[in-house]
């Protein structure tokens, strides 16, 4: 049997904004994946320990309050910190975010920004090809390690 | 993770190890069975509470109050949380975690190192649980939580399942749900052994109690007690009274308890009937009797499965044949099943 893709979709911080994150739940479940929504004003550290003890392979982050700088990567530390290994999770920050700031993000470790308008379908593709990707690259990190 | 890593993760309290052995099992990898097989003399000490009703009852907020209220009393609570899952996609949108108490709500279940959430698809499955949550009870078993929350399906009707997996099954409802027939339709009064009318401010709650009270009495008991009564009694049989005076000391009659789950409410009360509804079971050996009946319904399964599978893909037994040649009539399905098994049994060298 084909592993289901478990994506957790998460709001964290004072951002009140939710549109967003649940009609992108919604659609990635009428694709076909596993969908936990985390709700609203979560910290990063809950949202690490949800991501670990869901098993997911997606953590996608909405955020429209500007505090992405300071929020994604205390996230992805946390995910390591509570045993997790985010070389194998793919990680995705959706909402107002600058484009000036998209090669910072993926420096810190994201693998997809996506801003107002883009279409779901890009979402979607983009999580089937990188899920088998990313699990592909940390399989051969570990190997060398 | 090895299989290994996975189990002894599992029994040394490992959080990563639990969640990924749960993925292996959930997802039917040949990992999974390996690591079932291994944790199980490690299982049978969690208490398993079941929490099951109808859509939008409160059944989660429940649970994460349920939650720290047995995280005040010392236990470990582990907590599998069932949504339904699309038969036509597949996909699922599982909404339960969202209503347990984070920091938003200066309380902090989710990061409590006592505290275990997994959330689970029904997969299309129907019954109101998922084809493998008895499994991952089992895989939290071993991890060593004191109490196991199941909460199923909201479906509404036939949500059965849940006795299949829990030591004590409470059913949630809450007031003006819709009238007596209803309920006993979905037959949801025949598998709890505690209910709760939640949602008590919305007003009507003493009204469902009481005919959830006088439902649950009505046995055949109850109709012999009832035919003997007088127009005097009238008032202690509309306050259940007079049942629980002629059926004491008789065995287990499921409390009727009121809750506001959203303010915490009855809760206390709850986990209480929670707790003594176990020392029942456990004082009475009926604990043991309805795990042992429970075992052998899922051995019986687990052997169906076995031999459907074998059925489909060893060809040399012959299933494809046979069908065609009940298709073609030279042979009736009494006979084909009859000579079917008499391969199977000899193919094992039973
Ligand atoms: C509706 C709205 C609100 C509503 C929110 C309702 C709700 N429940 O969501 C209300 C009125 C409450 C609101 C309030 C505020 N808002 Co407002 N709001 C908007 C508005 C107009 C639309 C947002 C929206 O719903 N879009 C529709 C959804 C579908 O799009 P989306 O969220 O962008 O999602 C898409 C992508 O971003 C991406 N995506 C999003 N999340 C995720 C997650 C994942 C996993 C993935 C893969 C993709 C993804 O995919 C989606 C599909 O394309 C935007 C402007 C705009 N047009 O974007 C401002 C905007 C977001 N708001 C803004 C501001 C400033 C505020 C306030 C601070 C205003 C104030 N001073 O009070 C408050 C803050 C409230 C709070 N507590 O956070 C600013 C943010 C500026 C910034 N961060 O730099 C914006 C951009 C307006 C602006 N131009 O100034 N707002
Ligand atoms: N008025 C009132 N609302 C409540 C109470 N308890 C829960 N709710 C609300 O009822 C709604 C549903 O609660 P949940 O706990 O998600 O219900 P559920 O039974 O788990 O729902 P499903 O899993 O979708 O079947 C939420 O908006 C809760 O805030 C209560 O005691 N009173
Ligand atoms: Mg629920």
């Amino acid at each position: 049997m084909e592993k289901k893709i478990r994506v957790l979709v998460a709001k964290v911080g004072l951002d009140g904004h939710d549109r967003g994150a649940k009609v992108v739940a919604r659609f990635l479940r009428d694709a076909g994946f596993e969908v936990i929504y985390t709700g609203l004003h979560r910290t990063p550290q809950e949202v690490a320990m949800a991501a670990v003890q869901e098993d997911v392979d997606v953590v996608g982050i909405s955020l429209h309050s500007g505090a992405h700088m300071a929020l994604v990567p205390k996230v992805i530390n946390y995910i390591r910190e509570y045993g997790g290994d985010p070389d194998e999770i793919v990680i995705l920050v959706g909402g107002i975010i600058p484009e000036d700031e998209f090669d910072d993000l993926k420096a810190m470790g994201v693998d997809g920004v996506f801003i107002p308008g883009t279409p779901i379908s890009e979402i979607i593709d983009f999580i089937k090809e990188m899920v088998p990707k990313k699990k592909e690259q940390a399989r051969k990190k570990k190997a060398v390690a | 993770m090895e299989v290994e890593e996975i189990v002894e993760g599992i029994l040394l309290g490992n959080k990563r190890a639990l969640a990924r052995g749960i993925t292996y099992v959930e997802n039917d990898f040949p990992e999974g069975k390996e690591v079932m097989k291994r944790i199980y003399k490690h299982t049978g000490r969690a208490h398993v509470v079941g929490i099951t009703g109808f859509p939008g009852v409160g059944k989660s907020t429940t649970v994460s109050k349920l939650t720290q209220e047995f995280r005040k009393r010392g236990k470990k609570v582990g907590i599998v949380a069932v949504d339904p899952g699309s038969p036509f996609t597949g996909g699922a949108l599982l909404g339960d975690r969202l209503r347990m108490d984070g920091l938003d709500t200066n309380r902090q279940l989710w990061l409590d190192p006592g505290v275990f959430f997994r959330s689970m698809s029904s997969r299309g499955k129907a019954g109101g649980l998922a084809a493998k949550t008895g499994d991952v009870v089992r895989l939290m078993d071993a991890f060593g939580f004191d109490v196991i929350m199941v909460e199923t399906v909201g479906a509404g009707q036939s949500e059965v399942d849940i006795i299949e997996v829990a030591d004590t099954a409470i059913v949630v409802l809450m007031p003006e749900m819709g009238d007596d027939i209803q309920i006993n339709k979905a037959g949801i009064l025949e598998i709890g052994d505690i209910y709760v009318v939640n949602k008590a401010d919305l007003g009507g709650a003493e009204k469902t109690e009481k005919w959830l009270k006088a439902m649950l009495m009505m046995d055949q008991e109850a109709v012999e007690i009832l035919s003997k009564t007088t127009h005097a009694d009238e008032a202690a049989v509309e306050s259940g009274e007079i049942f629980a005076r002629m059926k004491k000391g008789k065995g287990w009659i499921p409390p009727v308890i009121k809750t506001i789950a959203d303010r915490g409410e009855g809760i206390e009360e709850l986990a209480n009937a929670i707790e003594e509804h176990k020392r029942f079971m456990e004082e009475s050996g009926l604990l043991k009797e309805r795990r042992a009946r429970r075992l052998s319904r899922e051995l019986f399964d687990l052997i169906m499965d076995e031999i459907k599978e074998r059925l489909a893909t060893d060809e040399s037994l012959g299933f494809r044949e046979m069908v065609d040649r009940v298709i073609n009539n030279e042979i009736d399905p009494h006979t084909a099943v009859e000579q079917i098994l008499k391969v199977l049994i000899k193919e094992n060298g039973v």
